[in-house]
């Protein structure tokens, strides 16, 4: 265990800034029998496709999507600036020690294992889970579905194993949701992309249990790109969870995922989302779900970690009677800058989508929600109602809200309201009196801020929410 | 910006050239030099500043091609009649017709001889240079138009003086009509308004058109309020129905100043609003208060800024949209909260009322937070009338029009409701009314 470059002791001396990070800030020296090297040009993207030995319109595609990205700027006329301090010519695009993932966590090699074993991952799986894929830098490192769920006909596999060998399912809407030219984001993980899941779930199937990925970057200066597909055929139900830890480094850190929802008529999918990436890594996320007739898609995305987060997960609404829904929690400590939101995109009559947001500011720790309503022409009986509270715990605590609503026509109703508050002093007043300490006073109260939303996640996660909220809390008052 | 092409030198300044400018000034004979020399900066900054574009986020979501500058030329002196005011009993008038004086009844000798000043801007220029130098123009252009600001600045040709000494109560309204006659023609109303401390006022801009021809309408008013001033503000903004509105407000409030500012926006065919609120010392109340009716195809674009720059200020606005026909609205509204600005109670509220399954809201309400013990929340709604008090005036036999009509009265009512003076509340609504019956 020597060679653990454990910086355990910085979050003790300063347990504000970095104990969030603490579980999953470790690092085994690993080497790498594939390496794409440092910086990023047509070569680069021609080497991830051979190591996949993928087909040439998937190269293709890549190479159309480099150009793209070098195409278009950084949208720091409205996001942070803190945006040019990613220097992708210091990054290192794909890392892997095989391609192929282990089916077992005995196959999977000691090196990669201990981590997910330090990080829980295979006792999660043994206790509630229908299926794990776990992602070590590029490649997943394990994957494994239930047998009475494959059996089912459920498809769980990493993203190089679904374009090679089912692309009669995934092409037809491979990069459909999200377009390679969406944001220069967007572009770049569609030439760079590597891991990450492909799901399908067959017409009526409703998968019981939740199916887990987990993300874990290791190499410094590197640049995870998961890429995630998820069709639910229609009637069929499914919940996804996915995790993501990062050892801290001095250096910066990108992590730009694109992920697309698909549910088919009467399809239900929910996504739920552990942020709790070190707070160098800079988490610039593409989430979209593309909702048909009656289906329903449902965002739950919490952010504790990273650098500097940029998520705003949207629904397009594209079947009568759709339904979407967004629950964003966020907690931005020192140093962290979490920019959330949602988009709704009405596309369909009777649609309804709901935003609830609730963001805790920390130290100097920065908040923002972004948001998008679109309500175009000439539908009828399309709802949204969006609510965004902010917590601030310090004087220096910053919080922002930006929503962008547009709504065309009279036979809608949308709904925006948002508001910004601190802790009630009387509330501490009063634990404190009934004898808990002012901390353990603050995170209760911080707590109950968020409760009614992290009650909408699975037992295991909200209790490791719940831990992670007393431990962001921790000296963060006095 | 990569991918765009360079703008000419007639792109950034239309009509304005700078020959219009140089005949401008010519006709400015009798206007001191510093004045001169104060326009001819402003110009310099028109100028180079480029025009808005896609990218800006001020401008997200406005019809930018709406906003083309050329083809108009400012206001050769006119002889047409100005516009009736509004019938609110006043302390003083002052008409304007395509920027120069139309007629003026001057203040009551005993608020005359208490230091109270309602003249012309130019007069004023000559005789307050102090005052102005202080208080024209001088906030910071924070909303996307530093360009168009500055050229009201170079072309303003005259405008409202109002000036209320420390102490001195004005208590009936001073109204100012600003009135533009002739096709293509660009007029640059001004208002001014100085309260200093513990004075009060009320005043009223009256904006109309006097032909209904197209024009553009390029203002700016300023309202200061010392510590403890009370500063009532409304502007009822008829320009025709071919105009290009633009206009910049900005109050300062003091020291627990309370100001209300209240816009009634009936008339343009596109129109911008930009206002902004400082709120800079403890106390300090700022109300913003907006009526539109949006009708055809017309653009209504308001931003707003409320910026709480010090500790127990207080800042409430009520933005209040109805939509016809193709029409489009655009809320942007902005709270910042500075740090170190703690106590601050801060509201903002927009509503559309939709009318027409053809018009389009925008709304964007935003917050900026930098103090934790702050009380700020915001609201935006855009729907249609409650189809149960629609489904009532029916049962009660009220004709649809009727009750419609009725309805957006009542949705309007709430924002009126907070003026002080029946009269002007009156007058404002009989206005809005002729908009429908129009």
């Amino acid at each position: 265990m020597s060679e653990i470059t454990d910086t355990l002791e910085t979050a003790i001396e300063n347990p504000v800034s970095g104990i969030d990070q603490a579980s999953g800030n470790f690092k085994y020296e690993m080497t790498y029998d594939f390496d794409a090297g440092t910086g990023l040009n047509e070569r680069t993207v021609d080497y991830i496709s051979s190591v996949k030995k993928e087909a040439p319109w998937v190269h293709e595609f890549r190479q159309n999507a480099l150009k793209t990205f070098f195409s278009k700027p950084l949208p720091t006329h409205w996001a942070s600036k803190d945006l040019e301090n990613i220097n992708f010519d210091k990054i290192r695009y794909y890392l892997s020690q095989g391609l192929k993932p282990k089916r077992t966590w005995d196959e999977v090699p000691a090196d990669i294992k201990r981590t997910f074993e330090r990080l829980g991952i295979p006792e999660q799986e043994r206790k509630f889970l229908a299926g794990v894929e776990a992602q070590f830098d590029s490649e997943a490192a394990y994957s494994n579905i239930k047998e009475a769920v494959s059996k089912q006909g459920v498809i769980f596999v990493n993203s190089t194993e679904g374009l090679r060998e089912h692309p009669e399912i995934f092409r037809k809407y491979f990069g459909k949701v999200i377009p390679t030219s969406d944001n220069k984001f967007s572009a770049l993980n569609s030439a760079v992309f590597s891991g990450g899941s492909f799901i399908y779930v067959p017409p009526g199937v409703k998968v019981s249990h939740p199916l887990q990925a987990y993300f874990r970057i290791n190499a410094e200066n590197f640049g995870q790109f998961e890429r995630t597909l998820i069709i639910c055929d229609e009637g069929a139900e499914l919940t996804y969870m996915e995790g993501c830890t990062a050892p801290k480094f001095s250096t910066a850190t990108l992590h730009s995922a694109v992920v697309e929802l698909v549910a088919l008529k009467g399809a239900k999918i929910q996504y739920i989302t552990v942020q709790n990436w070190s707070s160098n890594v800079f988490n610039l996320v593409t989430k979209r779900g593309l909702a048909h007739e009656e289906s329903e898609i449902k965002w739950i995305d919490c952010n504790i970690g990273s650098r500097l987060t940029m998520k705003y997960p949207g629904v397009v609404l594209r079947g009568r009677k759709a339904r979407g829904e967004v629950i964003s929690i966020a907690l931005a400590n020192d140093g962290q800058h979490q920019d959330t939101g949602a988009k709704m995109i009405h596309a369909a009559d009777e649609t309804t989508s709901t935003v609830v947001s609730k963001s805790i500011s920390v130290g100097q720790g920065r908040a923002t929600y972004r948001g998008v309503v679109h309500i175009p022409r000439h539908l009828k009986g399309c709802k949204n109602n969006t609510e965004c509270d902010a917590l601030l715990i310090n004087t220096n605590s910053r919080t922002d809200t930006y929503p962008a609503i547009t709504v065309r026509g009279d036979k809608h109703a949308v709904q925006h309201e948002a508001s910004v508050s601190k802790v009630s002093a009387e509330q501490i007043f009063y634990m404190q009196q009934r004898g808990l300490t002012e901390g353990q006073a603050m995170s209760l109260s911080v707590n109950g801020f968020i409760n009614d939303l992290a009650r909408q996640f699975p037992m295991e996660y909200s209790v490791e929410l719940k831990r992670l909220i007393d431990l962001e809390m921790e000296g963060s008052v006095g | 910006m990569p991918g765009t092409l360079p703008e000419t030198a007639a792109d950034l300044v239309g009509g304005f050239t700078p020959e219009v400018f140089a005949a401008h000034l010519a006709s400015l004979p009798s206007a001191p030099a510093w004045w001169l020399e104060r326009k001819r900066a402003a110009y310099a900054r028109f100028e180079a500043l480029p025009m808005p574009s896609r990218t800006d986020e001020g401008w997200r979501f406005s019809n930018l091609s709406g906003v083309r500058i050329d083809g108009f030329s400012p206001a050769e002196p006119g002889h047409a009649r100005s516009p009736a005011a509004l019938e609110v009993e006043s302390s003083a008038t002052l008409s304007f017709l395509n920027g120069l004086p139309a007629g003026a009844a001057p203040v009551a000798p005993a608020l005359a001889a208490r230091g109270v000043v309602v003249s012309t801007l130019l007069e004023a220029v000559a005789r307050h240079p102090e005052l102005l130098r202080e208080h024209f123009m001088a906030q910071p252009q924070k909303l996307g138009s530093p360009k168009f600001a500055a050229l009201h600045e170079a072309f303003v040709r005259d405008g409202a003086f109002i000036y209320v000494p420390r102490g001195v109560e004005v208590e009936k309204p001073i109204i100012v009509v600003h009135a533009a006659a002739g096709a293509g023609t660009a007029v640059f109303p001004h208002t001014l308004v100085i309260a200093e401390d513990n004075a009060k006022v009320s005043v009223v801009d009256y904006f109309a058109s006097v032909d209904g021809a197209r024009q553009f309408a390029c203002g700016a008013n300023d309202l200061y309020a010392g510590h403890g001033a009370k500063v009532a503000y409304a502007a009822a903004q008829c320009w025709s129905l071919e105009t290009l509105s633009l206009q910049f407000n900005s109050t300062v409030v003091r020291r627990d100043a309370r100001v209300q500012s209240l816009n009634v926006h009936l008339g343009a065919r596109q129109a911008r609003h930009e206002s902004l609120s400082q709120l800079q010392a403890p106390g300090g109340f700022s109300e913003m208060l907006a009526v539109t009716v949006a009708s055809g195809a017309h653009e209504f674009d308001q931003r707003t800024l409320q910026i709480h720059q010090a500790p127990n200020t207080k800042s409430d606005l009520l933005y209040k949209n109805a939509l016809l026909d193709a029409s489009r609205t655009i809320f942007s509204g902005l709270i910042i909260v500075d740090p170190d600005a703690q106590k601050t109670d801060a509201y903002q509220s927009n509503r559309n009322l939709m009318l027409s399954d053809d018009a389009e809201s925008n709304s964007l309400p935003g917050l900026e937070i930098q103090a934790n013990d702050v009380r700020c929340t915001h609201g935006a709604t855009s729907s249609r009338i409650d189809p149960e008090q629609e489904f009532y005036l029916k049962s009660r036999g009220i004709p649809p029009k009727a009750a419609n009509e009725l309805l957006i009265f009542g949705f309007f009512e709430e924002v009126l409701d907070r003026l002080e003076s029946e009269d002007l509340h009156a007058a404002l609504r009989a206005l809005i009314r002729s908009r429908f019956t129009a």
